[in-house]
């Protein structure tokens, strides 16, 4: 048994533990900006699938990932805008936009995938991102080669953590965010544009989760495939719950994700219990679900989630 | 100087309904079309294509009707949670759900013919409530937000069904990770000589009769409603609100389940992973276009089996991808959503502004929605 769990604690299982945890990371702290703000943004699988393959077809044709993930996170933005425009400016409910959204943003992604690429026999491929060791860092034994041998995308998602607990604690601008999603009509009493924080809380959790789907067809995967997010999404939401709203808590439960995920991959690849592999692509849904059983008796959301804010009416 | 305001209003009637989905659907199109232009094809004969292939021979109207009953199941499905606001966003498990259990019974060689079928109806229905009333207990009992208890059900069920079909439950005579087909007695009976359309359009029609009924005729109905529209005010009434909520997921689930029933008995006769082309999430577009009213989602499920009949021969003919058809899903979903504002307020023209009582709040204008 300690031989087996030898096998599977490895340097390389933590390296990927954090490659896994990245999209989730980038994701859900997209996530928690919207959510903060009083908007459950349910766009999310979708705007992740449709950055993945805006971010892979400009990286395809221009040669350029960062510029590929430049035009994942735009075209998130513009989903953003879109959840803005159903939820924030016609008040309409957040949970069938937010479908909406998934749906809008998934069928554009297969019809523009198909459009610019046509049914290839062989799927085009990029190559990825490649691991960027940081100097001096990626030499201290054990952590280094974990944490400091990662893509470039992944240091920019750990860094979001403390740079949103910043934001969003420490700043005018995240007081601002966290009163609207809490009490909108004293942010607006204080002279808060309730409508223009939720627009830009929106468009700011639309390219976190655009570039999440970049990272996923250029660093994690060399190309895009339609089923390339595959749950991740909602996975997200479920995180920020699970995360009580905090962005340390969250990014910690992403982590704790990636590490159930890099174990099934590896429980997999050993050919351990001989079982089906689908069963352990089933594993993290489940521990998610229960995870949500588990805390959400004591989550306690931004009281105006999902409520809309018409100024004019009290 | 004439304004125009936005007045709340409690009802809205039929007909402002149907020319709200009628209004979204045109929008839709009038958006989508652009897309149709980006792939560098006439609208009109793209569009022409789309809604006229299904009915250009008579295999192609019958496939769209084979296609309609899931849709009108998983619609009904739909539209019967979000009238309690039970959030129900798998309907896609719950078709799995159903079709597993169906094809389960229908492969059993102990069973006599005659129970084959009402079984396999049984056991789907059932199957399908059970996997709904999972989500809907743990948020009852344990708050737990049940759009993503939904969602991640339904990867849940696909993963295990596919598990199944690639471990215990593959057919031996076969290369692919499919179930064993059912018995020829438990295929269901044919309604057209050599064609595919099946009993499943029959249970489809009936229960959508049912559910009008349930919803408006019976106290379950009407509790539902109430729990939906304003839980507090029901619970004051002495609605038990956990017990509505279960008893909506159960038959939302069963409705679903139906839905996968009908493909296992009446199309595929067995299970694989390609059993549903996201039936489950197509009937949250049709419920919605139908405005969550039961007959409504008769009409807007044979709509959308158009579009995903009608797709596949604008595809052949234009280059226009088949996935036009999803855009007009997710597209339709959002316009039918902003189109049902009208249904809460009304637009008056009137002529000035009332002035407002001293230290009144100023009076309530809305302006009209841009778009």
């Amino acid at each position: 048994m300690d031989e087996f769990l030898a096998q599977i604690f490895q340097v390389g299982f933590f390296a990927a533990l954090i490659r896994i945890a990245t999209p989730l990371i980038l994701a859900t702290i997209g996530e928690l900006y919207a959510e903060r703000s009083g908007v459950l943004n349910l766009g999310i699988e979708g705007t992740m699938l449709l950055g993945a393959m805006a971010g892979f077809s400009v990286g395809y044709f221009s040669g350029s990932l960062w510029l590929g993930v430049a035009a994942a996170m735009l075209a998130g933005m513009v989903m953003g805008l879109i959840m803005g425009l159903t939820t924030v400016t016609l008040g309409l409910s957040q949970h069938v936009s937010g479908i909406g959204v998934t749906l809008l943003a998934t069928g554009l992604a297969f019809f523009f995938y198909r459009l610019i690429f046509g049914q290839p026999s062989v799927p085009p491929s990029v190559k990825p991102f490649q691991p960027v060791p940081l100097p001096l860092l990626s030499d201290i034994p054990v952590i280094g080669p974990v944490l400091f041998n990662q893509f470039a995308l992944s240091y920019l998602a750990l860094l979001l953590v403390p740079l949103t607990a910043f934001l969003l604690y420490r700043t005018p601008w995240g007081l601002a965010l966290r009163t609207v999603g809490e009490n909108p009509r004293a942010a607006d009493a204080g002279g808060v544009n309730v409508a223009t924080m939720r627009y830009q809380a929106l468009v700011i959790s639309g390219a976190l989760m655009g570039a999440a789907g970049a990272f996923l067809s250029m660093a994690q995967f060399n190309a895009f495939t339609f089923g390339v997010v595959s749950g991740r999404g909602w996975v997200c939401i479920a995180l920020v719950v699970f995360g009580m709203w905090s962005p340390w808590k969250s990014a910690l439960g992403a982590l704790l994700f990636g590490f159930i995920d890099a174990l099934q991959l590896r429980l997999q690849a050993g050919g351990a219990f001989h079982l089906p592999y689908q069963v352990f692509l089933m594993m993290p849904f489940v521990l998610t679900i229960v995870a949500m059983a588990m805390v959400s008796r004591n989550a306690r959301a931004p009281a105006a989630l999902l409520v809309p804010f018409r100024k004019e009416e009290r | 100087m004439i304004r125009l305001r936005l007045e709340r209003r409690e009802t809205a009637p039929a007909w402002l309904k149907l020319a709200l989905a009628v209004g979204a659907i045109l929008l839709t199109l009038l958006i989508c079309s652009g897309l149709i232009l980006l792939a560098g094809a006439p609208v009109f004969e793209a569009y022409g294509r789309l809604f006229l292939t299904p009915f250009s021979s008579r295999f192609d109207t019958v496939e769209t009707a084979v296609k309609a009953a899931p849709l009108i199941l998983t619609g009904l499905a739909v539209a019967v949670a979000f009238r309690a606001k039970f959030w129900n966003i798998g309907a896609e498990g719950q078709l799995l759900a159903g079709a597993m259990a169906a094809a389960f019974i229908g492969g059993r060689a102990s069973l006599p013919d005659a129970a084959l079928e009402p079984l396999m109806i049984l056991s789907g229905a059932a199957a399908g409530a059970a996997w709904a009333l999972l989500p809907a207990f743990l948020r009852t009992r344990y708050k737990v937000d049940d759009v993503v208890t939904t969602l991640l059900l339904n990867f849940v069920m696909f993963y295990g069904m596919t598990a199944l079909l690639d471990g215990p439950w593959k057919d031996p005579l076969s290369g692919y990770p499919d179930s064993p087909d059912i018995r020829i007695e438990a295929e269901f009976p044919v309604l057209l000589r050599a064609t595919r359309l099946h009993l499943g359009i029959v249970i489809a029609l009936a229960a959508a009769l049912v559910v009008w009924f349930v919803m408006n005729r019976t106290v379950l109905g009407f509790s539902i409603k109430a729990v939906g529209e304003n839980p507090r005010a029901a619970a004051y009434a002495g609605i038990p609100i956990a017990r509505v909520i279960l008893t909506t997921a159960a038959i939302s689930g069963a409705l679903a389940g139906l839905a996968g029933v009908g493909e296992v008995g009446g199309v595929h006769f067995q299970v694989m992973a390609g059993l549903s082309p996201g039936y489950g999430y197509t009937g949250i577009v049709i419920a919605m276009l139908a405005a969550l009213s039961p007959l409504g989602v008769v009409p807007a499920a044979v709509f959308f089996a158009v579009v995903i009949t009608g797709a596949e021969g604008m595809s052949r003919a234009t280059g226009v991808p088949v996935y036009l058809a999803d855009v007009i899903q997710g597209v339709a979903l959002i316009c039918m959503l902003a189109a049902l504002l009208f249904t809460h307020y009304r637009i008056r023209a009137v002529g000035r502004p009332a002035a407002p009582a001293i230290g009144a709040a100023p009076a309530p204008h809305r302006r009209v929605a841009e778009g």
